[in-house]
């Protein structure tokens, strides 16, 4: 994981001492050569730049100011987002596909308060990402000051831990702690609140390394016995299956997992968030399981006899009802944070350990593979019953799925995906073929409509400059932070946003029809703007598409584009998504269509 | 629009009907269970210690995780240790076995959380209680008082106030006694404990006193040192 420079660091003492540099020698320096900080606002930035953080993403105003006037000389980039969430959001999509640390920062009150979605969304996925709020000068706190929301308060459930840095001299040590906290065993959001007077106070010393607290202690090797334990369960299985969770992905352990899939022949289906952790295109993979995931994949979790899940904490979107979820299964659980183990579905085999760790343990105390080769036919037919597949008639209104593939085939395997929250999100986990992680960037515990178009942005970013980004959205998620595509102008991102419209908050209209007779209440988006003409009023390509045969020449011209487009799809407004696993039903019961519900 | 023919149009595959279901299924807790027995766990008592940071915010980070997961929360007491900058935290919490482990490994989670452990049934338990009663029977009141080793903190004319300490069941016994009385006001501090003997209240917690000679000499360095930088 943390694969961060080390910071050069000199002993915090070292800086009292007459040999460190003395005020007269900073004097003409600039904060990116400096050595030592004058202000609170100069240790953060100097803990930021030490950690090992390149781009933030924030938005400017009174209580944070300092630490933008710090960062005026600084090497780290920071990009303006048009509104705080999209700041947080970004922050998020960087670290995913970075794999470090993302970090945003706003001012006090309504700033800190405009982050909170993205600091919950981040918390939710398990994403490392350090949030830095001003706040209003440590006197005035409590006294209901001009901007001032007890920001500590507000975010303390949808954080890992947060800190009110009350102090010049230990506010840079305050930010190397969070920083490193936040990549720290699970990932999770970490937030610094920085009263204005901390920042402005003068401090001359030098931010310790960026280190987790002594109290945060993490199990990265497991416990042998429980290692052979869960080697035994695995040899002597019938019908086992791998659960690949998002944490295969965070505690970089894909080779590991992938390793472990083909040397034992096991058939591999994974969770939203592991998307891309294991190639799709894989003889043994089942796509992804979950409410709209693949029923094969939830054919087999219905019949394995084995999961052997890593990195997951059994979201309810995954599992459906609890007491149907692998229902014959012995579960062999690996995850680095204890308090998943057994918290929704009971483990019989807990592995508490870094994922890749675990996996290669578990692997050198086996002694033979299971025979599988009868389970794997059975995968295998499952996926010749249920093929994800929609209808193309040529009278119909374009399908959604066919614009997904569309896209999947023009561009590259390392494109980076990322999606709003809705029908749409669920078309472009389906219809796309993943094989790399870090290629998914999507909201999945908290759902969060108005992801797509700011992760699209901290995704470009963190991307390599030859890889490409698409996002997915959805109209009514694309209005929700839709402002971001000035950043992209402004910057000059090279993204394609393909909305795929069918004038309603499309989800909710299926779940309308299927569970309350119809009854369309406030589901209808058809006073949405023309999203083509509106990219072009933001200064991005525009194009609009209503048919099959203008979808390839579309794609072909955004993708081509130097800088961010937009497509607005016309979609048939009544294609819904399946197959579909009614909430808190059993994974093997999933609909096909909306009679079955 | 048309809705019978392309919203429901679906994929292909056999109806779940059709298709083949295991029988087994698991409880609300996610355990695998026999089908023939209910296997829902009955809730218990258990008092669950915390060695915490003794710093700002704790106790609203501990009673904020306890009402964000749902765990029922019988009572909570906080004070510090012998350990400079440690406070213990007891909790004496309503729950069913796995939910008393989830207690415990959420709240080993929070950064200030150093220690956590659940305290055995024979664990030394004591709450303190303080009773405000109607002062019209002087004697029979300093009686109860005496019957349950307690003190007279307060008396006048019209009122008795009396502090009584020691386990739940001793409390709730003096709290019934002294009803008769006609109980004014009432105030009770929850549950706090320590294990027993030798044993470690929370899992690997160091003895305080073995701790504070080193912790002191600790300090005495550190003087030192920024004494010499001073100078």
């Amino acid at each position: 994981m943390s694969e961060r420079a080390p910071p050069e660091v000199t002993d915090p003492d070292d800086a009292d001492s007459p040999e460190a540099p003395t005020a007269e020698s900073a004097e003409e320096t600039t904060a990116a050569d400096r050595t030592t900080p004058e202000t609170g606002a100069e240790s953060v930035v100097t803990a930021l730049e030490q950690a090992g953080a390149k781009t933030l993403f924030g938005v400017q105003g009174g209580a944070i100011m300092p630490v933008y006037d710090a960062l005026y000389d600084s090497a780290l980039s920071h990009v303006t987002m048009a509104h705080e969430q999209g700041a947080a959001h970004a922050a998020d999509a960087y670290g995913v596909v970075s794999g470090e640390t993302g970090v945003c920062l706003a001012t006090s009150g309504p700033g800190a308060t405009n982050l909170v979605t993205g600091i919950a969304d981040a918390d939710m996925d398990s994403d490392a990402m350090l949030a830095l709020t001003g706040q209003v000068p440590s006197a005035m706190v409590g006294s209901d000051a001009f901007q001032e929301t007890d920001t500590t308060g507000v975010t303390a459930p949808i954080t890992k831990h947060n800190y009110f840095a009350g102090d010049a001299e230990t506010v840079g040590d305050t930010v190397g702690e969070a920083f490193a906290l936040a990549a720290a065993g699970r990932p999770g959001p970490t937030l610094v609140d920085l009263p204005k007077d901390t920042t402005l106070d003068e401090t001359d010393r030098e931010p310790g390394p960026a280190e987790t607290p002594e109290t945060y202690s993490v199990r990265e090797e497991p416990n042998s016995e429980q290692v052979e334990s869960a080697a035994r369960a695995i040899e002597r299985a019938e019908k086992p299956l791998l659960l690949f969770g998002g944490g295969v992905v965070k505690g970089e352990a894909c080779e590991e997992a992938r390793n472990f899939a083909t040397e034992h022949g096991i058939p591999v289906t994974t969770t939203m968030p592991a998307i891309g952790s294991f190639p799709e295109d894989h003889d043994l993979c089942l796509s992804w399981a979950g409410m709209h995931g693949t029923g094969y994949a939830n054919m087999a979790i219905t019949h394995t006899d084995c999961l052997i899940a890593i990195g997951t904490r059994f979201d309810d979107r995954l599992t459906g009802g609890v007491d149907t979820f692998a229902p014959e299964a012995e579960v062999v659980h690996v995850d680095i944070d204890p308090a998943e183990i057994s918290k929704n579905v009971h483990a019989d085999y807990p592995v508490v350990g870094d994922a890749g760790t675990a996996i290669e343990q578990v692997d050198a105390e086996m002694s033979r593979s299971p025979d599988t080769r009868e389970w794997a036919q059975q995968c295998e037919s499952w996926q010749e019953e249920y093929p994800l597949t929609y209808e193309t008639p040529d009278d119909e209104p374009l399908k959604p799925q066919f614009v997904v593939e569309a896209f999947d085939e023009a561009t590259e395997d390392d494109t980076i995906v990322t999606t709003g929250v809705g029908q749409h999100q669920m078309w472009a986990a389906q219809f796309w073929t993943y094989t790399e992680p870090r290629t998914w960037v999507s909201s999945h515990g908290l759902g969060t409509m108005g992801y797509g178009v700011p992760a699209a942005i901290g995704a470009r970013l963190a991307a390599d400059d030859d890889q490409q980004v698409v996002c997915f959205d959805g109209d009514g998620s694309f209005l929700m932070t839709m402002q971001e595509l000035s950043v992209a102008v402004r910057e000059n991102l090279d993204i394609t946003v393909a909305v795929l419209n069918n004038e309603y908050i499309g989800m909710v209209r299926q779940w309308q029809d299927a569970f309350f007779e119809g009854r369309q209440m406030a589901a209808d988006y058809q006073w949405c703007p023309e999203f083509d003409k509106l990219a072009e009023a933001f200064g991005a390509l525009g194009i609009s598409v209503d048919d099959y045969d203008e979808v390839a020449d579309a794609v072909e011209e955004a993708l081509n584009y130097d800088g961010p487009a937009v497509i607005d799809f016309h979609i048939d407004p009544t294609e819904n998504v399946y197959p579909m696993v009614a909430s808190g039903g059993a994974n093997g019961k999933f609909a096909l269509s909306e009679d079955q519900l | 629009m048309s809705d019978d023919s392309s919203a429901s149009a679906g994929m292909p595959g056999p109806a779940p009907d059709e298709r083949p279901h295991p029988d087994g299924r698991r409880n609300a807790q996610g355990i695998r269970i026999d089908p023939e027995a209910e296997a829902e766990p009955d809730s218990r008592t258990a008092v669950v210690s915390a060695l915490v940071e003794h710093e700002p915010g704790v106790l609203s980070r501990v009673s904020g995780l306890f009402s964000r997961r749902q765990f029922n929360i019988e009572s909570l007491t906080v004070g510090p240790t012998t350990v400079e900058g440690h406070a213990r935290i007891t909790l004496v919490v309503e729950e069913t076995d796995p939910g008393i482990d989830q207690v415990e490994k959420q709240l080993a989670k929070l950064k200030p959380v150093i220690q956590v452990g659940e305290i055995d049934d024979d664990a030394v338990q004591a709450e303190l209680v303080l009773l405000k009663v109607r002062g019209d029977e002087p004697d029979k009141v300093h009686a109860i008082t005496q019957m349950y080793d307690g003190q007279t903190l307060d008396a006048g004319p019209r009122t008795i106030t009396v502090q009584i300490t020691g386990d739940q069941d001793k409390i709730d016994d003096a709290v019934d006694a002294f009803a008769q009385f006609g109980i004014i006001e009432i105030a009770r501090t929850g549950q706090t404990a320590l294990a027993r003997g030798d044993t470690p209240t929370t899992p690997g917690e160091e003895p305080g006193h073995d701790k504070s000679p080193a912790t002191s000499s600790d300090e005495a360095t550190d003087d030192q040192t920024s004494t010499t930088h001073e100078q």
